[in-house]
């Protein structure tokens, strides 16, 4: 296998085929290379997929109402659904052992916010603490709002990065005061979300100031839960059900409204939306390593069809090189390091080809589907061989066999 | 330097068996250049197969420099063909990717001799067969009589104990073949150990000895005076 006088032999060959040997590389090379791509936009559009998700917790269980479109108990339909403060803690105090984190949210949108002698218009919202959790959202600086916030209806505010930089252009934004609708907030934080512009373009207060300011009483627009993860995800999605339907009946029990009213109040679970985008996402992920996996059987076929090939054609000079005292085994060993050299060649120049491809490319993608193309190169670099190995075990049958062949029957003139 | 005993071989084919050698008995002393004669079928080149090694006999004896040629695993073969045996054909079977050189050399990497030697001496043989200034050149880019001198060179280039030529005439014009077969001769009166086999009678009578072979018997063996090919170049 290290023999140097072999290495030049083989070079002296492949030198001398160079169309056979371009062609071998050729197809395993683009095996590789399609499979690397393959992978990569697989993994690109699962990355995509799940970011959409990730601007929220994916366990969610929020609330919202509306106009009633149906009499119940003497009530007249049209009826607004105005939720409370006791709304909330009713459905909390039913369902406390089941939820993670737990918010109510009061918030006014384009809210107008100014620091010096910039301003902007933002959504306010009151919220509580463990939104943060909710809202999956990232404290680039300072801290989220706290209980003791709520318990003394502080007016402090958490600002998104988006305003930070619109407002205060890169300076810390920390204890400084900001005027919504001309009151002082103190800014305590700066938060990230993977939601981008959209949702770090909000400012959040806490709820209990927000109820004030606004002059909303004990009002509060929705409200939104996570429930506890159960190991199981199928369990999971059960459990969240059965609490999303629950809370729907307690709230309508409390308003007064008809149990088959759809509009009136809502109550969404995105953890049933999440299963379906993930049973998608393993299916987009299925279909293409099936694709790929196909691929390289292609190329596996490939190869050893070129290899038969290789070895039918050099027959002629298995004989001769044996009535030249060549023994079988270096023969077999002759074709076969070489079949190897070259698949591995070719197939690290088509897994660096593709690799490269994806990292250059991959960056460029401006598409809210397909995110960060990337392969895990273990994958990569494990197919590679798998390749190489099918390979030479393709090539080995027949050249163990065209070096069986007596010389006289390989050196017999056509 | 040859002694066979007795040799039997036969070819199956399907039901069909074909009885090419029905007991050949005959000895080659050293520095001998004989003739193997002997119209189609008669078993000339089988027997010449069966004393290359590529081809095994049925039954008999037969010893090569003292050492019996028997049971011999496809190792102990190749090794004895290296070691013994030079081939020359008549298609002259050069590896056609390879140069004229590369292709004199491959006996010396059979037999494990470093490159640069290698090249010496392929140099050496080509020289002898005339051919230097052609060592470069694609057996493609060779007329047919430098492509039997190239397999001669090849042939020697593992300074073998015998010479096994068949009909190393046979894709050549009269003209070329007389000229291979004044480079046998010479080759011959260096001391090498040749069989040549061959159906033409012109060809035979340049060798010192014709051996005629029908249906698979020797039925002559003699020594002639040797015509020198050299007087009809």
């Amino acid at each position: 296998m290290f023999d140097i006088e072999r290495w030049q032999e083989i070079f002296e060959t492949l030198r001398k085929n160079r169309l056979r040997t371009f062609l071998t590389g050729l197809s395993v090379a683009s095996g590789i290379f399609i499979l690397v791509i393959l992978l990569g936009f697989s993994e690109g559009i699962a990355n995509g997929v799940k970011s959409q998700f990730e601007q929220d917790a994916t366990n969610r269980v929020s609330v919202w109402t509306g106009v009633t479109t149906k009499g119940y108990k003497g009530l007249n339909p049209g009826r607004y659904i105005q939720l409370k403060n006791s709304t909330f803690d009713a459905v909390e105090n039913e369902y406390d052992d089941y939820f993670e984190y737990r918010t109510k949210d009061y918030a006014i949108w384009g809210g107008m916010v100014t620091y010096n002698n910039e301003t902007g218009n933002y959504r306010v919202r009151g919220t509580l603490p463990d939104n943060q959790f909710i809202e999956n959202a990232d404290m680039g600086s300072g801290r989220f709002i706290s209980q003791s916030d709520i318990n003394e209806s502080k007016k402090v505010a958490v600002i998104g990065n988006k305003i930070k930089t619109d407002l205060f252009k890169g300076k810390d934004p920390i204890n400084k005061n900001i005027q919504i609708y001309g009151m002082n907030f103190k800014v305590i934080g700066v938060f990230f979300d993977p939601g981008g512009d959209r949702e770090e373009g909000q400012v959040y207060i806490p709820v209990s100031t927000a109820q004030k300011v606004f002059n909303a009483g004990e009002n509060i627009r929705n409200m939104a839960f996570t429930v506890k993860m159960a190991d199981n995800f199928d369990e999971a999605v059960a459990i969240s059900n059965a609490i999303a339907l629950g809370i729907e009946k307690k709230i309508k029990e409390i308003h007064t409204v008809a149990p088959d009213d759809v509009s009136a109040v809502r109550v969404n679970n995105t953890l049933e939306e999440a299963q379906k985008i993930y049973s998608l996402i393993a299916t987009i992920k299925a279909v293409f390593w099936f694709v790929g996996i196909g691929t390289i059987i292609a190329g596996i076929v490939g190869v050893g069809n070129i290899m038969l090939i290789i070895v039918k054609e050099r027959t002629k000079e298995i004989g001769i090189r044996k009535a030249l005292g060549a023994l079988p085994m270096s023969i077999v060993g002759m074709i076969l390091q070489e079949a190897v050299f070259v698949t591995m060649l070719a197939g690290l120049f088509g897994l660096i080809l593709g690799l490269g491809l994806l990292e250059l490319v991959g960056p460029q993608i401006e598409s809210d589907f397909i995110k960060y193309p990337q392969v895990d190169f273990n994958i990569a670099i494990t197919t590679v061989f798998l390749l190489v190995i099918a390979g030479a075990l393709a090539g080995f049958i027949p050249a163990y066999r065209a070096a069986k062949i007596k010389p006289i029957v390989a050196l017999r003139d056509e | 330097m040859i002694q066979i005993k007795d040799l039997h071989k036969s070819y199956h084919m399907g039901s069909n068996s074909l009885h090419v050698l029905k007991g050949i008995n005959f000895d080659v002393k050293e520095g001998e250049l004989v003739s193997i004669m002997g119209s189609s079928g008669s078993g000339k080149s089988t027997l010449l197969n069966i004393l290359g090694m590529l081809d095994e006999a049925d039954e008999g004896q037969y010893i090569l420099d003292n050492v019996p040629i028997k049971n011999l695993n496809e190792k102990i073969a190749a090794k004895y063909r290296n070691e013994f045996l030079g081939f020359i054909f008549q298609s002259f079977n050069l590896i056609n990717y390879k140069s004229a050189l590369d292709n004199v050399s491959m006996p010396l990497y059979y037999k494990g001799i470093k490159r640069k030697e290698r090249t010496e001496r392929a140099m050496h043989y080509l020289e002898k067969v005339g051919l230097a200034e052609w060592s470069h050149h694609l057996p493609s880019e060779l007329s047919g009589g430098q492509k039997q001198r190239v397999a001669i060179a090849r042939a020697l280039a593992s300074d073998p104990k015998v010479l096994l030529a068949d009909e190393p005439t046979g894709a050549l014009d009269t003209k070329t073949s007389y000229e291979v077969m004044e480079l046998i001769q010479g080759i011959n009166d260096e001391g090498k150990t040749i069989l040549v086999v061959t159906h033409e009678d012109d060809i035979a009578h340049m060798t010192k000895r014709i051996v005629n072979l029908k249906d698979g018997l020797i039925i002559d063996d003699s020594t002639v005076k040797q015509v020198r090919a050299s007087e009809h170049v």
